[in-house]
């Protein structure tokens, strides 16, 4: 069937097996290999995408359910080369280390930042509480979600989930 | 002591971190391309059984199925194995574990593979199995491998010192206990994954995620019968491996695909339940203990018999636990010493490298012991560490004069004078109702490197290139831990120039040079010490050559800055770029060699003989305990690290967190749980790795001694924090409750069932 939606801005047309895994089709079909799987049961989070702004997990989501739909995956979010503010705290506050749950990561980030722009420790461990990090400990990621917030406070930046920057 | 560094010492962003954060980054999961095959495995599914027949008839019709493969396909020996070949590629006879590959499937898609892999049937008898490691030794035991030469026994290291039989009566007290480790699975979030194609010149190409690029080959080309000097690795960034990838995962597998695809490239990517059914696993243990001291706490004699259950294949099992039985006795002074250890074959999920290799295990067992020593002569758990912690000079538990730096007893003086450990008791005092508080410690080394037998060796290799830029050629792997970035920290620092304006070649056994494993804590340590002596050599060569150009006198007048080299006698500057002009191409680049010291003469004391340098660490844990659920919730950690010189606080940061985080799981949840040697753990969501959530905030500092003979003073910092945790919170739970589990994960089921046991104790009495 052919799927209608919004990638990273663009307007996209597929032609797909509806009852394809949305994270197969980024990765197999579009060459989007930023969106990770790691375990393909909606339990690590590596997948995460931004549907509509939410966080969702693509490896959970079926073509069909992309139609009219807006999609950000982590290649939308450094919008004209300029990396993201998360991405950019992500890098400076050493969030990253395999780096394979860092896309997801990010994404669900993106999210939470979008529904509480100042989260205390405890609210941002619990946003990423669906992310699972082998490597890091969290630690790191929790100190660069909060220079991130600061930083896209202080810049006056709304957050943009549309990935069109 | 050292003069003032511009990159070494300080905080500099990973030069891969950018390229992961947007997505860009290609992992071996990441490779697709025209035209291309899925690979997938028929695993056995069950522990011990003589394979009678496979049929494949069903599964070679499917359309879209381009070959099915058993054993019969394989050109080679279809054996593999680091120590001991073992292993099959495919299982031939007998079936020795659940995850053995007993078929291999090319198709077109993933809905043609998944279907003939579950058509593919197989005839077989099971067999009785083994499935405990002190069972296995016994002589009645089945026999895992008809034909290993000393039955079940994958390797029996003995190690004794003084007399500890007679020391024991010398002692005043003696504490004597069981302790019993499980089974940890690495649970990288990058499952196993690789791409194979054979290119134009007839040569095997394999991208895939290990940590052993050079060694694999002397592993995959017997096993297929192929030409060693044929078969080319290509390692991008794995998406961690922790151990998991130290060896063959699905080389040989992808190998074989290839040789079988029509000349069409092949993609194997494990998905998670199989990841889980075939990976290595940290060995469970059990771990009798008995230590003795005398009245002034002074440690006098230990010993200790350790079983490790290596599961069905060698692997580096035996070497973990020679490992283990190295760091039996921690990281303290004890005179008279036994330590037997034996890892065995069983028909459980295979046993192999993990962070830490053996020593979580032994140091979760010592560090409670030590514990209970204090406890029994009432003497501060802290105190008695102090007075029997290694020093320089000192010999450590397999009797070994530990010449190089120790920075135990600092790590130790460090903590005690920490706030953590002086509001200690505030902190304790203060729990709400139905809480219960406590704060334990412990203490770790680990040793860096293979042991003497095994020569640890880097070869580096440096370029300048014709668009002037240094570019490193990183023969050991980065599995995620940021070793290749530090290694241009590194050169960056002898050559003037900022990481991000470098070069970095990943390992590929036709660009870089062998240089080991990425593990054994010595990735940064033997690498960087020859990636050193090759960049001053670049860096005299960059001189030379611009001596006459700028009319200098001496080379000494140079100085080298980003992209550029500056005369300093007359400020006059010159690209990199331009001096590149004047290098042929063999001078561009500049390769040199390091092979890390080890002891020498006392091969005798342990198999392969013991290791000479060790890094250390002191760990301090707040707990607090739910009296109603048996929940327990960590709401502090310290970690006091001796790894040497700190060449990047973050990344080294990094691995102190991420191991304390592991170190964590491995106390408090994760239990790899397999009953007659069928796994009952599959997914994430049965095997219980720590989320945001499960972690404290948790302070690491450097006790900062500086290993001579390291690059820049530096020691291994990968593994030494995984060992704390567990014992750590063993004693915080003690202090908290006065229970003593000795199984871990300390479950809130145990807990609550333990302070149960110990209520109706007290009642009753």
């Amino acid at each position: 069937m052919k799927v209608f939606f919004i990638l990273n801005g663009l307007q996209t047309i597929i032609d797909v097996d509806p009852d394809r895994r949305v994270v197969d089709i980024l990765r197999e079909d579009l060459q989007l290999t930023g969106t990770k799987e790691g375990c393909g049961s909606g339990e690590c989070g590596a997948c995460s995408i931004l549907v509509d702004g939410e966080s969702r997990l693509s490896c959970l989501i079926l073509a069909a359910q992309l139609e009219g739909r807006q999609v950000v995956t982590v290649e939308g979010l450094a919008a004209g080369g300029k990396m993201h503010p998360v991405q950019e705290a992500f890098v400076e506050h050493g969030a990253v280390q395999c780096g394979f749950c860092t896309p997801g990561m990010v994404m669900a980030v993106v999210d939470l930042l979008s529904r509480n722009a100042e989260p205390t420790r405890s609210e941002v461990r619990e946003g990423i509480s669906g992310n699972l990090c082998r490597c890091t400990g969290y630690q790191k990621i929790v100190d660069a979600v909060e220079a991130a917030a600061k930083a896209m406070k202080n810049e006056g930046l709304r957050v943009k989930n549309d990935g069109e920057g | 002591m050292h003069s003032e560094k511009r990159l070494v010492g300080k905080t500099v962003p990973r030069f891969d971190a950018v390229t992961k954060v947007t997505g860009r980054e290609k992992y071996a999961a990441d490779y697709y391309g025209d035209a291309f095959l899925w690979a997938g495995v028929k695993r056995a599914g069950v522990p011990h059984a003589r394979l009678n027949g496979i049929d494949i008839t069903a599964a070679k019709s499917i359309p879209g199925v381009v070959a099915v493969l058993t054993h019969k396909d394989v050109k080679g020996t279809n054996r593999y194995g680091i120590i001991r070949k073992d292993e099959p590629i495919l299982a031939e006879s007998i079936v020795h574990h659940c995850g053995d590959a007993v078929a291999l499937v090319l198709a077109e898609d993933r809905a043609a593979l998944r279907h003939a892999i579950e058509s593919i049937t197989f005839d077989y008898e099971l067999l009785p199995g083994v499935f405990d490691p002190e069972e296995a030794l016994k002589e009645t035991a089945v026999k895992v491998h008809e034909d290993s030469p000393e039955g079940n026994i994958i390797r029996y290291v003995p190690v004794v010192t003084g007399t500890p039989e007679s020391a024991f009566n010398e002692c005043n007290t003696v504490v004597e206990a069981v302790f019993e480790v499980p089974r940890q699975e690495h649970a990288y979030l990058e499952t196993e994954a690789g791409w194979a194609y054979f290119d134009k010149t007839g040569q095997l190409v394999i991208v895939v995620a290990t940590q052993t690029p050079f060694r694999d080959r002397f592993e995959i080309a017997p096993a297929l019968g192929l030409d060693m000097e044929k078969i080319r690795l290509i390692v991008p960034y794995l998406g961690g491996a922790f151990g998991g990838k130290d060896g063959i995962t699905l080389q040989c597998l992808l190998g074989l695909a290839a040789l079988h695809s029509g000349g069409r490239p092949v993609k194997m990517w494990w998905d998670r339940e199989e990841s889980f059914l075939a990976s290595v696993k940290r060995l469970p243990a059990r771990m009798h203990y008995r230590l003795g001291a005398k009245r002034d706490g002074i440690l006098h004699a230990l010993e200790c018999r350790l079983y490790f259950d290596g599961g069905s294949y060698a692997s580096l099992g035996g070497e973990v636990m020679t490992l283990a039985a190295e760091h039996a006795g921690s990281a303290y002074r004890i005179p008279h010493v036994s330590i037997k250890g034996w890892c065995v074959y069983t028909n459980n999920p295979v046993g192999g490298p993990f962070r830490g290799f053996g020593v979580p295990q032994v140091t979760a067992a010592m560090e409670q012991m030590v514990d209970m020593l204090s406890l029994k002569i009432r003497m501060d758990p802290l105190e008695i560490r102090r007075k029997n912690i290694v020093r320089q000079g000192d010999a450590n538990c397999v009797g070994v004069a530990l010449t190089q730096s120790t920075g135990a007893e600092e790590c130790l003086r460090v903590l005690s004078e920490h706030p953590l450990w002086r509001e200690k008791d505030t902190w304790k005092a203060s729990a709400g109702p139905f809480k219960a508080r406590g704060v334990g410690i412990a203490c770790m080394a680990h040793a860096m490197g293979y042991p003497p037998v095994v020569p640890d060796v880097a070869n580096a290799k440096i370029e300048l290139t014709e668009e002037g830029k240094i570019r490193v050629y990183a023969g050991v792997v980065d599995m995620g831990q940021g070793n290749a970035s530090t290694y241009l920290q590194m050169a960056g620092e002898i050559l003037g120039q900022d990481i991000t304006g470098m070069e970095l070649v990943l390992p590929d056994t036709e660009r870089t040079l062998p240089s080991g494993s990425s593990s054994a804590s010595r990735t940064t340590y033997t690498y960087g010490n020859a990636l050193i002596k090759a960049a001053n050599t670049l860096k005299m060569r960059i001189f030379e050559k611009i001596l006459p150009l700028v009319q200098g006198s001496d080379v000494s007048e140079f100085v080298l800055a980003p992209a550029m080299v500056i005369h300093v006698p007359t400020g006059k500057e010159v690209s990199l770029k331009e001096v590149s002009r004047f290098f042929s191409e063999s001078e561009r680049v500049c390769t040199d060699n390091f092979t890390m010291p080890v002891v020498k003469g006392m091969n005798d004391v342990i198999y392969m003989g013991p290791h000479l340098i060790y890094s250390y660490g002191t760990h301090l844990v707040y707990v607090e305990i739910d009296r109603l659920t048996g929940e327990t919730e960590v709401k502090n950690y310290l970690a006091v690290t001796d790894a040497g010189r700190v060449i990047n606080p973050q990344v080294f940061e990094q691995q102190i967190q991420g191991a304390i985080a592991q170190g964590l799981g491995y106390a408090l949840y994760e239990d790899y749980r397999v009953a007659e040697g069928v796994h009952l753990t599959r997914d994430l969501a049965t095997y219980i790795i720590p989320t945001s959530m499960d972690i404290p905030e948790m302070t690491s500092v450097p006790v900062e001694t500086i290993e001579e003979s390291g690059p820049f003073g530096m020691k291994g910092a990968g593994e030494i924090a995984m060992s704390g945790p567990l014992p750590a919170v063993a004693n915080a739970i003690y202090d908290a409750c006065g229970i003593r589990i000795p199984d871990p994960p300390f479950t809130a089921e145990k807990i609550l069932m333990a302070m149960q046991d110990k209520d109706r104790g007290e009642i009753s009495q």
